[in-house]
């Protein structure tokens, strides 16, 4: 495929800080046994796609851990694979030498790797896609209608105040973007919301990054769409299938649970012919359900031992679950070990947390109860 | 110049493993499913890394497609090296010819160029059909502190089952004074684990003589051991007393699976170093509203609805509601519809068992243990007697429409 992927992994690390203290959004454990980054990159890499590249700034360990040489993705590659691309010449970036906040300058803090790319084409991602998507289809109409842009979008309405942050296209009949708005209004009227992943032309990005270092440019919405939609051909491209982004711990906690509840929704993210999630795999044993558990409506990962109760819950690798416990509507995370008759309710446990035997803990939907990771209770 | 290496080990995985029936009618024993998501091999492969053996040579002959692919460039076990690692030896032409491996001793000698590549001290000769977690680094620690020239593993058996083994009589200092293959009235309860440490230049010098000895079944066991020992030759045994089986019979097969059931298992797979194996990206488990688990192996991208009990699951397998699932092995992929009850049964890669099929009788009440080959459909409401072994794919139990 004649196209690079790039990855932006620390735009949103500020609407979860709970989970990106000492991680990327990019690395933000999810359904188990993914990351979220790992839905930018099965995408990428199901498409075609062998040369991507991750911009990141900073707590980027966990993120390095999770990629690793790429051998999970088949990105072991002599030539292209994955690159993570830590802070470079920040001094492009903006004027006061800080690290990036926008899409925009985080571009132009890799403006020397996006000359040197040969792929004619670049797709360009957020890490928290929750989607599978064909990118191959969005990369042909991007081609078929000689685009500058096409921006991966899906008809959605704007209602609750998370979502104003994120930024609806204004078209033409044709698909044609004329205007791109940031902080929509509050409305029930469908409109075309940006998914935060577009195709651009490998040219018109070089040229629209250099642009904008060498006028100070800080917001890709605001200094390149908007200003240049009257005289590029920027267009969308409409998705239909599932996409779910993450605003807050609770649309964290939503988006997990809503796996359990609406199997169409699972089957429509990891059941694709041809297109898995691909992650790090690990060497876990199989899960032990013992005598005595009981577990119903839950997703769960290899390498557990349960011996309680659990429903409806998400449990990660490699957790303990002692007899007599009981987890309802939790969500737990690698290594966290829930000791005899302990009770969880609306929880979620970071990685290594220990539930001493008998404690009883619970949150509310709308609000979970947190545990930072490696706490002991 | 490369370092040479102390210790190569030699996996003979050429076995076609006939007594498993169905289940290696595509694929040699060695690469048999084990334990939900491991092959047998998993183990003595994981065996040699976690005993910082890094060159290891494993010997293929029967159908060793699926195999090769599985040990691919042995990335899995951290054997991906760019000097020693993992590499397959299948029988190959050479100037003068080619034949096919002709017996353990004759594959070691066909490979002999192998091991001089690595000029190694001790070689290490493994067999690819046990299930065991062993450190190899200590038997060779033995090895050398016993200045012996061969060491052989040996395991305490139960006298009435030593006749099924090589059994080796010792002395006090655990040199071996005597070997007997098979004894009917065995002497001794030491039996051989097919695990042998030879020094390099012995074990070369007595596999040439062996080839030259036309009336010889070029077998370790049979020609070459007994041949040493005949020599006067410095043989201990190294006592090995951890969780050992051969799953070379379909029971000891279903046994060995089982053995990482119950609260305190048998053997114990979260104990003790990692097994390595190959796995895949698959989806995590999917528990439903009406599924009842207890005593159950569970691996990725399984889908449970129905009832499973005492029961190992490979990845990738659906149990619909109403099913019940006991004393049994399902391969990968394998469906299991609405209703269908399988009792003390192994069901090999992608079957498809209809709605309200029976398989098999419940062990408790005297059932006899099923088998069902990799593929096979069965229709919805079919009876499979216990005790039935059913090829690959066969449509005996299919209904005419």
């Amino acid at each position: 495929m004649n196209a690079a992927g790039i990855i932006f992994s620390n735009l949103h690390d500020r609407h979860i800080p709970e989970l990106t203290r000492t991680r990327t959004m990019a690395s933000v454990p999810f359904a188990c046994r993914y990351r979220l980054i790992d839905f930018a990159l099965s995408n990428m890499v199901n498409s075609g796609i062998s040369n991507i590249s991750v911009i990141t700034h900073n707590n980027y360990r966990s993120l390095m851990n999770h990629i690793g040489s790429g051998k999970d993705w088949d990105m072991a590659r002599r030539a292209g694979g994955i690159t993570i691309l830590p802070p470079f010449i920040t001094a492009h970036a903006n004027l006061s030498s800080e690290l990036y906040s926008t899409r925009l300058e985080a571009l132009k803090s890799i403006a020397y790797s996006i000359r040197e790319l040969r792929e004619e084409y670049v797709i360009l991602s957020d890490c928290d896609v929750i989607c599978n998507i064909d990118l191959g289809e969005v990369l042909r109409a991007h081609i078929a209608q000689g685009a500058d842009m096409t921006m991966v979008v899906k008809r959605l309405p704007v209602i609750t105040a998370e979502e104003k942050s994120r930024t609806v296209f204004e078209t033409d009949g044709t698909g044609r973007i004329t205007d791109c708005i940031n902080q929509p209004e509050i409305g029930l009227r469908e409109r075309d919301v940006s998914l935060n992943i577009w195709v651009a032309t490998r040219t018109h990005l070089q040229n629209a990054v250099q642009d904008a270092i060498a006028h100070g440019y800080v917001s890709f919405t605001h200094d390149i769409i908007a200003k240049h939609a009257a005289r590029r051909n920027y267009r969308i491209f409409r998705h239909h299938g599932l996409y779910a982004d993450i605003h807050s711990l609770a649309g964290y906690y939503k988006e997990s649970m809503a796996l359990i509840d609406d199997y169409a929704r699972w089957d429509s993210l990891f059941n694709v012919e041809r297109r898995p999630i691909l992650t790090k795999v690990h060497n876990s044993p199989p899960t032990k359900y013992a005598l005595g558990a009981k577990v119903k409506d839950a997703m769960i990962a290899d390498g557990c031992h349960i011996a309680g109760c659990v429903e409806n819950s998400v449990i990660f690798r490699g957790v303990r679950i002692g007899p007599g416990a009981v987890v309802r509507n939790s969500i737990l995370f690698q290594n966290t070990y829930v000791g005899a008759d302990a009770n969880l309710n609306c929880v979620i446990a970071d990685k290594g947390v220990v539930i001493r035997d008998g404690v009883c803990l619970a949150g509310h939907p709308d609000l979970p109860f947190y545990i930072d990771k490696s706490t002991m209770l | 110049m490369y370092k040479k290496k102390t210790c190569v080990a030699m996996l003979l995985a050429g076995g076609q493993g006939s007594r498993l029936y169905t289940l290696t009618e595509h694929v040699a024993k060695p690469a048999v499913p084990f334990g939900g998501k491991y092959r047998i091999i998993d183990f003595p492969l994981s065996n040699c890394v976690h005993s910082d053996i890094d060159t290891v040579g494993v010997l293929t002959q029967y159908q060793p497609l699926v195999l090769n692919a599985y040990i691919g460039t042995g990335q899995p076990w951290d054997l991906d090296r760019s000097y020693g690692g993992v590499t397959v030896l299948p029988p190959y032409q050479g100037k003068a010819g080619g034949e096919w491996y002709r017996g353990t001793a004759n594959a070691i000698y066909q490979n002999l160029h192998f091991i001089r590549r690595y000029d190694p001290d001790y070689v290490l000769v493994l067999s690819g059909d046990h299930i065991y977690n062993m450190d190899y680094s200590k038997m060779l620690q033995a090895h050398r502190e016993k200045g012996a020239d061969v060491t052989i593993a040996v395991i305490e058996v139960p006298l009435e089952e030593a006749s099924r083994f090589g059994i080796m009589h010792t002395d006090e200092d655990l040199r071996i004074v005597e070997f007997e293959e098979k004894p009917p009235h065995p002497k001794s309860t030491k039996a051989s684990m097919g695990i042998y440490i030879f020094n390099t230049d012995l074990l070369t010098e007595y596999l040439i003589r062996d080839e030259a000895d036309e009336a010889s079944a070029k077998d370790f066991g049979k020609n070459v051991i007994p041949a040493m020992l005949a020599d006067g030759l410095k043989m201990y045994a190294y006592p090995f007393s951890g969780y050992w089986k051969d799953v070379g019979t379909l029971d000891s097969f279903w046994e060995a699976n089982m053995d990482l059931l119950g609260e305190h298992p048998v053997f114990d797979l979260y104990s003790g170093k990692r097994v390595f194996s190959r796995n895949e990206a698959r989806p995590p488990q999917i528990i439903g509203a009406s599924a009842e688990l207890s005593d159950a192996l569970v691996t990725e991208g399984c889908e449970i609805y129905g009832k499973v009990e005492h029961t190992v699951l490979f990845g990738d397998v659906h149990i619909a509601e109403g099913a019940v699932v006991r004393d049994s092995i399902l391969m990968g992929d394998v469906r299991v519809e609405a209703g269908a009850n399988i009792a003390y049964a192994i069901l090999d890669g992608g079957c498809r068992i209809g709605a309200g099929a029976q398989i098999g009788r419940d062990r408790a009440e005297g059932g006899r243990l099923t088998v069902i080959g990799a593929g096979t459909e069965i229709s919805p409401g079919q009876r499979v007697p216990d005790g039935a072994m059913v090829a690959a794919g066969s449509t005996e139990y299919q209904k005419e429409d």
